[in-house]
């Protein structure tokens, strides 16, 4: 497909040209037509294809930075095109518009909505060159050869599916990914420790009354759910089977134990984006609130305190990656690969484990990260110099221990992870109610 | 009003309209068609549906409906969800519609009849609409540094010893909400109360003043009556936004306020789309239902 397009092009360029010159010299309406005529003839996007890749990114703007795509254009030629929604709006559009993307990045746990519409084209690993190099936790869940909780939908559930064109998970490794890994972390609650001044080490401290009026949640229903389910569990009201799989009644109670907090005035608000969470940690109107990792670095670079607090009932975990539309084809799909390929290997994983986040290939991050950079962000070493981000802020002084420690022991430490429930209409109808309560 | 009938209406007026006049109607009527009504159409289409996690499935059911009201015949438990978020909803209205409603009375009475030059009116009027010039969700949200617990406001009370420890109820609460409401749209009351009055013929209050009527009597037997479309063109502009607006009230409110159209947003990110159209079928039917009230309160017709 790729080489008879590229064989076709120089003739409908100079087919096009031919037109557009003869048409200056007569009338804008023959213009037109000729245009037209290009464009019903589907040329149009041969003549361009032959100019440059533009490949459109679909994803939330967690790993849209532009750094990233600045530098695989200055490596590669290929140039991004950052679509930046948010994570139901990523689903959104996967499932209605499988047309107005090329590459998408999106979580495992939307991959139920996703995948069985036929969408998604599985992504050959054949072609990925680091594809046996992805880290342990997506392909078989464990970490350091020990198995992490796999409540909710843990990436080894979807990551593989029978086959390129399949509409379903397939239950053993095959050749061909769903999602390829980028990024994932685990997430706990962030406090302040300066106006908290005690030790907080349990999910059961976000309903605690001692924070009444100065607690937030998160307003992502799938998301907001499963904490809630950690602070159930945390009180221990109640033990799940699986909480990122409830039945009706354990919604029912979940629900109910929201409500009953929102109503005795806990939460002083509920959040839904990332600068939210961030404002309200930083203004001081909220103390503790489940958050997300770089929001935390984000309050940090404030000058303000604030930790990502690890908690002894464990993290709840998320992942993201790449897939690819059914519709992408040529040199299109080539580009595509290209930049999954790219991005496995080593600049854009160091870049992203600099923030905080996790790389799905370690080795290759670690080879292009300094040894102290290593030891702290992934070893859970104090810091021998001061640590910065990609942009050059400074995030941690010298001597400075990682929240979390290691990567064994934050990864290892994954209770559930983010995921749609069968009873996910039923979950959001309740959750409305929460809000309305 | 009604006594400058434009020259080309005669022929409208005469029963068996010529076919001129079906011409001259035709670009509207297709506009109307393809941006209003063919899309109404499908959603009521699409609230019929049913849908599973991730696709719609054409049908006809009731099932959106009835999950809407789901549980709303058990009073036991206090109102159902739906219940609950309509009676807020419509609390903000009434607020934000009485508030802006008085405000803006009270401005466009001031521009109309106590400012005198034309020049100073304008002036004094385009100052109105210079919070229009930044967008509604930055004039939102530069009210929150303002309020929170640690805000301009709270500070400037503990410093002067007023208070003791920060109000909590001025940020992420009712309060706010309204208040942010009454900041961004009471533009909408001013505008066309202001216009009305405009038009009232000064001879009329010189009438009034001359029989021996009060400042106030003017003003509720002559003024007011006469600017009552505006009030009612201001009245349906304020409450068909505030029905439907998702923005305000969760940014204001901590996203912990309920509001008809936060829920419908909430549903179609889950892409509920059958159960968000049906939720904006019933918003749409009692909006109308108080449009229909106010429109019987002044012939709009007649009155422009």
């Amino acid at each position: 497909m790729s080489d008879a397009s590229r064989a076709d092009s120089p003739a409908v360029v100079s087919d096009a040209t031919g037109v557009v010159r003869e048409a200056t010299g007569v009338a804008r309406r023959s213009l037109l037509k000729g245009t037209a005529g290009i464009l019903a003839a589907g040329m149009f996007p041969a003549v361009h294809a032959q100019e440059k890749i533009v490949l459109r990114y679909l994803g939330t703007a967690v790993n849209q930075d532009k750094a990233i795509a600045e530098k695989f254009k200055a490596d590669t030629g290929i140039e991004i095109q950052y679509v930046a929604v948010t994570t139901d709006d990523v689903t959104k559009r996967a499932v209605t518009a499988p047309n107005s993307f090329d590459l998408i990045d999106t979580e495992y746990f939307s991959l139920k909505k996703i995948v069985p519409t036929g969408n998604l084209k599985g992504i050959d690993t054949k072609r990925i060159k680091n594809a046996d190099k992805i880290t342990t936790l997506f392909t078989t869940g464990m970490v350091a050869g020990k198995a992490v909780g796999d409540q909710g939908t843990a990436p080894k559930k979807v990551i593989y599916l029978e086959g390129e064109k399949s509409k379903k998970f397939a239950t053993a490794p095959t050749q061909f990914m769903s999602l390829i890994p980028t990024v994932y972390n685990a997430d706990t609650l962030g406090i302040r420790p300066d106006l908290i001044k005690r030790p907080i080490n349990s999910w059961a401290e976000l309903l605690n009354a001692e924070f009444k009026g100065k607690a937030a949640i998160l307003n992502i229903p799938s998301i907001g759910i499963m904490d809630a389910a950690m602070v159930v569990e945390a009180m221990g009201i109640y033990k799940y089977p699986d909480k990122g799989n409830m039945t009706k009644k354990e919604i029912d109670l979940t629900i109910k134990t929201l409500i009953e907090a929102k109503k005795q005035g806990q939460f002083r608000a509920l959040w839904k984006d990332f600068n939210e969470s961030v404002n309200l940690m930083a203004s001081g109107e909220v103390v503790i609130q489940s958050m997300w990792s770089p929001a935390v670095t984000a309050v940090r670079t404030k000058g303000i305190a604030c930790n990502f607090q690890p908690l002894k009932e464990g993290y709840r975990a998320w992942a993201a990656g790449f897939g690819l539309p059914t519709t992408l084809s040529g040199r299109k799909l080539d580009g595509a690969y290209e930049f999954i390929n790219w991005f496995l290997d080593g600049w854009a994983g160091a870049y992203l484990n600099r923030q905080g986040y996790y790389s799905a290939v370690l080795e290759t991050a670690k080879a292009k990260m300094e040894a102290y950079e290593w030891a702290y962000w992934m070893e859970g070493k104090p810091a021998t110099q001061d640590i910065k981000s990609p942009n050059g802020d400074v995030l941690a002084k010298a001597g400075a221990v990682r929240d979390g420690g290691s990567y064994e022991s934050r990864m290892g430490g994954i209770a559930c992870w983010n995921a749609i429930m069968d009873e996910n209409n039923y979950m959001v109808q309740k959750w409305n109610e929460f809000v309305a309560a | 009003m009604s006594t400058t009938t434009p020259p080309s209406l005669p022929a409208a007026a005469v029963p068996g309209r010529s076919i001129a006049a079906w011409w001259q109607a035709a670009p509207f009527t297709l506009v109307f068609a393809l941006f209003f009504i063919i899309p109404l159409a499908l959603i009521v289409m699409v609230s019929f549906w049913d849908f599973n996690d991730y696709e719609l499935l054409p049908g006809f059911t009731f099932k959106n409906y009835v999950s809407i009201f789901d549980g709303c015949s058990d009073m036991s438990d206090g109102l159902c969800v739906t219940l609950k978020t309509y009676y807020s909803t419509l609390k903000f209205s009434f607020l934000v519609w009485l508030i802006t409603l008085v405000i803006g009375f009270t401005v466009a009475y001031f521009l109309a009849f106590h400012v005198r030059s034309s020049g100073m009116q304008t002036l004094l009027f385009v100052l109105c609409t210079i919070p229009f010039w930044t967008s509604n969700v930055i004039r939102m949200i530069s009210w929150v540094p303002l309020l929170g617990r640690n805000g301009l406001v709270n500070q400037t009370l503990i410093s002067m010893n007023l208070i003791e420890t920060p109000i909590e109820w001025l940020l992420f609460s009712d309060f706010s909400v309204v208040l942010a409401f009454v900041h961004l749209y009471t533009m909408f009351m001013i505008v066309p109360i202001f216009n009305s009055m405009m038009r009232i013929d000064r001879s009329l209050i010189e009438a009034a003043s001359d029989s021996g009527a009060s400042g106030w009597q003017t003003l509720w037997n002559v003024i007011v009556p006469l600017s009552r479309t505006g009030i009612i063109i201001g009245s349906i502009f304020v409450l068909t936004i505030v029905m439907g607006d998702f923005v305000t009230i969760g940014v204001m409110g901590g996203q912990q306020i309920a509001s008809v159209g936060k829920i419908i947003q909430v549903q179609t990110s889950y892409l509920q789309f059958p159960l968000a159209a049906a939720n904006a079928v019933i918003l749409l039917a009692v909006v109308l239902m108080i449009i229909w009230g106010l429109t019987r309160l002044v012939d709009i017709r007649k009155e422009l």
